[in-house]
Parts: structure tokens; sequence; C-alpha cells
């Protein structure tokens, strides 16, 4: 893999940093009145998803990360893995652990298209599209008239996901979702 | 079609910044300090080992020639000096590669003025002045802090006597960088930069003064009255933070001039950046006479910035690079 040095560091690289891999947010210059200049650098750890920041001279450089991020769609969970499938017509399966899965589990719905991170060809992340369409297994009975306005109730959702929906949704039907903030839309 | 077409700065914002320019100018005027300008080009660039000077390749009558982007109007100005020119100013067009962030950008205006006979002292009042004056307000009293005293009571060090080992550890600890086999200026830099500097300039203007002899650059050096250690006859002004401007008592002596020069460029190699050429007319210019006294660079889009309370440098310019 190729070594990046500050000066080639931009929003999106990916480079290795303590042994893992890291997708670049900042890259802010830095300079004392005269003398040596510094990159303060702002990471996320694809593995756990925590930012860092850490600060280098200026010339330091990081291995880069064989990191890739492709489409794939969820296929079916067999109780240990989460199995996925590349969207690009290779028809290339990849298993996908627990650890990688994270809170994600609760967003899964099969045929939909996922966006899975490879690192050394091995899925370490995987995020969801930004709304998806579920179904509701679990809520009590709708009010009648209520369309509108006014309060809200917990409903389980065809993947195991709780978000609170208005008082006239019922079970059964399919509703919108937004994924990054786990709130009710629309119905779909 | 690309959609970021739009300035960085509003044009409300760039009216203001004609309303400082004009201050500037008046400034000057009212104390007879000659307007010039000299080029962008030039032979010769900055051999300081951390600046990246952008250079070209132009067809003159001597043929392909190899011209430097300036990082500073200084040398041409200093030319000037050296012809008899008198107390002069500029609102020079400067270029320092890679440097783009919240401070800086790769071309930017550079306020730069000489005042051949002026103690460093009578310069740092000075440049209060313009200060006060652009700003159109008393920006609070104004500090003198030495270098050293910095180090001290901020990190309980002296900077000039600390042994190395310790002066790592204290870098790494405060910055959280990878210092183990630093050198001793890139450790007081990192230690400037991230620890000191935040901090200077919250209650008016501070100048740092007595910067070490090793980080003198184009300035004098001369003994510190407390033990004798070389320091060097150079001036940092700080507001808010952020350093506005950088003086000097000005090198007059060219061999000492060439020898820091030809230091730079070996340092440059050590460090794996290419070499500059060299301004042999300075060096000329030098020998031939250039009048004492003392000079200052100061970042005009930053002083315009803190003044008109914008986050970073591109608001208060037209086009900032990335968008050039």
């Amino acid at each position: 893999m190729a070594t990046y040095s500050t000066n080639e560091f931009k929003g999106g690289l990916k480079v290795m940093l303590d042994g893992d891999p890291c997708s670049i947010l900042e890259n802010e210059f830095v300079k004392p009145g005269k003398g040596q200049a510094f990159s303060r650098v702002k990471l996320r750890n694809l593995i756990t998803g925590r930012v860092w920041e850490r600060t280098f001279k200026s010339g330091e450089s990081l291995e880069g990360a064989d990191v890739l991020e492709l489409d794939m769609e969820y296929l079916y969970s067999d109780g240990d893995m989460w199995h996925f499938m590349r969207t690009d017509g290779s028809f290339e399966q990849y298993a996908v652990d627990k650890k990688a899965i994270g809170d994600v589990e609760k967003w899964l719905k099969e045929q939909v298209v996922y966006t899975v991170t490879l690192w050394n060809d091995n899925a370490i992340a995987v995020s969801p599209p930004n709304f998806i369409e579920l179904e509701v297994v679990e809520t009590d009975p709708g009010l009648k008239g209520d369309t509108a306005q006014g309060g809200s109730k917990p409903a389980t959702l065809s993947s195991g996901a709780v978000v609170r929906v208005p008082l006239f949704i019922n079970e059964g039907e399919v509703l919108k979702v937004d994924t990054r903030t786990g709130e009710y839309v629309s119905r779909a | 079609m690309p959609d970021d077409w739009q300035p960085t700065a509003s044009i409300a914002t760039l009216r203001e910044r004609a309303r400082l320019l004009a201050r500037v100018r008046a400034f000057f005027a009212e104390r007879d300090v000659l307007e010039v300008e000299t080029p962008v080009l030039g032979h010769g660039g900055s051999t300081d080992p951390h600046l990246d000077s952008l250079a070209l390749t132009a067809t003159t009558p001597q043929g392909r020639e190899r011209l430097w982007l300036q990082t500073s109007p200084e040398f041409h100005m200093k030319r000037l000096l050296a012809a008899g020119s008198g107390s002069i100013f500029q609102l020079a067009r400067s270029f320092r590669d890679g440097e783009i962030g919240h401070r800086h950008n790769l071309e930017f205006t550079m306020l730069e003025w000489y005042r051949p006979g002026f103690s460093l002292s009578a310069l740092i009042d000075e440049t209060q002045a313009l200060i006060r004056h652009v700003l159109g307000r008393n920006p609070g009293p104004c500090r003198q802090r030495r270098y050293r005293e910095l180090f001290r009571t901020q990190l309980g060090l002296d900077p000039f006597t600390v042994s190395l080992t310790t002066l790592c550890q204290v870098a790494e600890r405060e910055t959280g960088m990878d210092l183990h086999d630093a050198e001793r200026d890139a450790c007081l830099d990192a230690l400037m930069a991230f620890v000191i500097e935040p901090h200077l300039g919250h209650e008016g203007l501070e100048v740092v003064i007595d910067y070490p002899a090793s980080q003198a650059a184009l300035a004098r050096r001369h003994p510190d009255p407390e033990d004798g250690a070389a320091v060097a006859a150079r001036f940092e002004v700080y507001w808010q933070g952020v350093e506005l401007a950088n003086g000097y008592d000005e090198l007059t002596d060219a061999e000492e001039q060439a020898a820091r020069f030809a230091e730079d460029n070996r340092e440059r190699q050590r460090l794996g950046h290419s070499e500059v050429d060299v301004d042999v007319r300075l060096l000329a210019a030098l020998e031939a006479g250039m009048p004492s006294g003392s000079g200052v660079a100061l970042g005009l889009d930053r002083l315009i910035q803190l003044a008109l309370g914008k986050a970073s440098v591109a608001e208060v310019m037209a086009f900032a690079t990335p968008r050039c």
C-alpha cells in the first residue's frame, strides 16, 4: 500500500493509524509565526466509528488503508453471520459478523442495498440507506379519525427497530423511516 | 457546471475590506512612508527551510528562466532601501505553497514596511499604532512578553537551557504528537503553536520578543541581558490567539546573510526539500550598503478577518485558493 504525506491528506482518504483503518474527515494546517508547520487531522476509525484528533509534523506520512466501500444487497442471516451480495453483477457474497453489523442489525431488510466497507477484503462496517421502508409488526391499535396532530406511540418494525409513530398507524402498514435519526417520516 | 463560482467573501465584506485598505494607505501617507510595488516574481526565492516557494518557467530575453513567486516582498524592498528609497511600505500579494487553512491561503496580502533608522521597539510601537488605526478602536493594553518568559510561566521550562530529552517529553505530553526523535526547534514550534499561542492576545495585543537565535531568519542576533545567550532581534504580534505580524531588526551584513542562505539550503537538503535559488542581487545590495533599521510584515487578511469578526481568512478574500 502507498504511503501518504501530510500534504496529500484530504477528506475521504483512507489511512492506517494505530493498526486501524481510518477515514480522514478534516485536515487543518497549523503554523506558528515562523518555523515548522503541522497538520491537525480529524479521522474516523472505520472499525469503532470513533473520531480521533491527531497532530502531525508537516511531511510525516501514514500508510494507506486498503479500504473499499461497495454497494451490496442484504440476503439473509444464518444466526451468526449476515450475508450480503455485490450488486455489480459479480454476485460475489460477503459474510458480515456481529461486530461489523453493530446497530445496523435493526435496519436490515432483504433485497435492500447497503454500503459495506471492506478492509483487506473483510467487511468491517455496514451503513443503511438514509431512508428505508419497513412494515409495522406490532403497535397499539390505531385511533380512528386522528390523522394529524397529537401524541405518538411505539411501533415495532419487521426489522426489529422500534420507532415512535403517530397514533393513527396500524399493524401491517408500511412506513418510511429515516435510519440516521430513527424517526418516522411518513406512510410509504 | 461547478456550483461554487460564488466569491468566498460577501460583497458587503469586500466593501469593508476596501475601507480598511484605504485606512492602511492613509496611515502611511500621514507618516510620509512611500508606497511601492515590487515584482511578484524574482530570480531568487526564500530559502527558509519551512517555507515552500512556487516556481515557474518564463520566457525572457535570457531565454527560458526559472522565476520564483515571492513568499514576501522582503528581498525586493530591501534592494529599494539599499538604493536609497527611505521608508517604504507595500501591500504585496505573496505566495506560500501548501499553506491553506482557517488562517492561511496559498496567495495572500502581506502588508510589509521598512523604517531605516528605527529601533525594534520604535517599530513595535508603530505596528500597534497601525493596528489601532485600521481597527478604528483600541484592542486593549499592549503587553511585551519575552519568548523565554512565556515558556517558563506556561510550561515551567527554560527553552534555551532545557535538555532536548526533557523538551521532547514535555512536547509529546502537551501536544500528543510523536516527537521522540524531534529536534529542538520542532519541539519549541509545536509547544508555541499548540500551547502558548492560543493564550496570547486575549486582553489586548501581545508582542513576543527575544526569540531563540536559531529562529532568527533575517534578523540580527544580540545577547540576552540575562545570561548572554544569543537571541534574535525579532518580534511577533498576537491578537486573539492569532499571529498578525513579524518584525526584525534587519540583518544588513552581506556576508552573514550569504552564510544564512547557504545554511538554510543545507537544512532544506537535509529535510528532503528542493534547494532554492539564492537572491544574489539582494546580497549585492547588502554589500553596497543597506541602511540599518527595522522592518515588519503583517498578514493583512488576518487583521481584516479579526477586525470583521470572521471565522476564516477565506471569508475576507474574493476567491480563496480552493475556489480560484
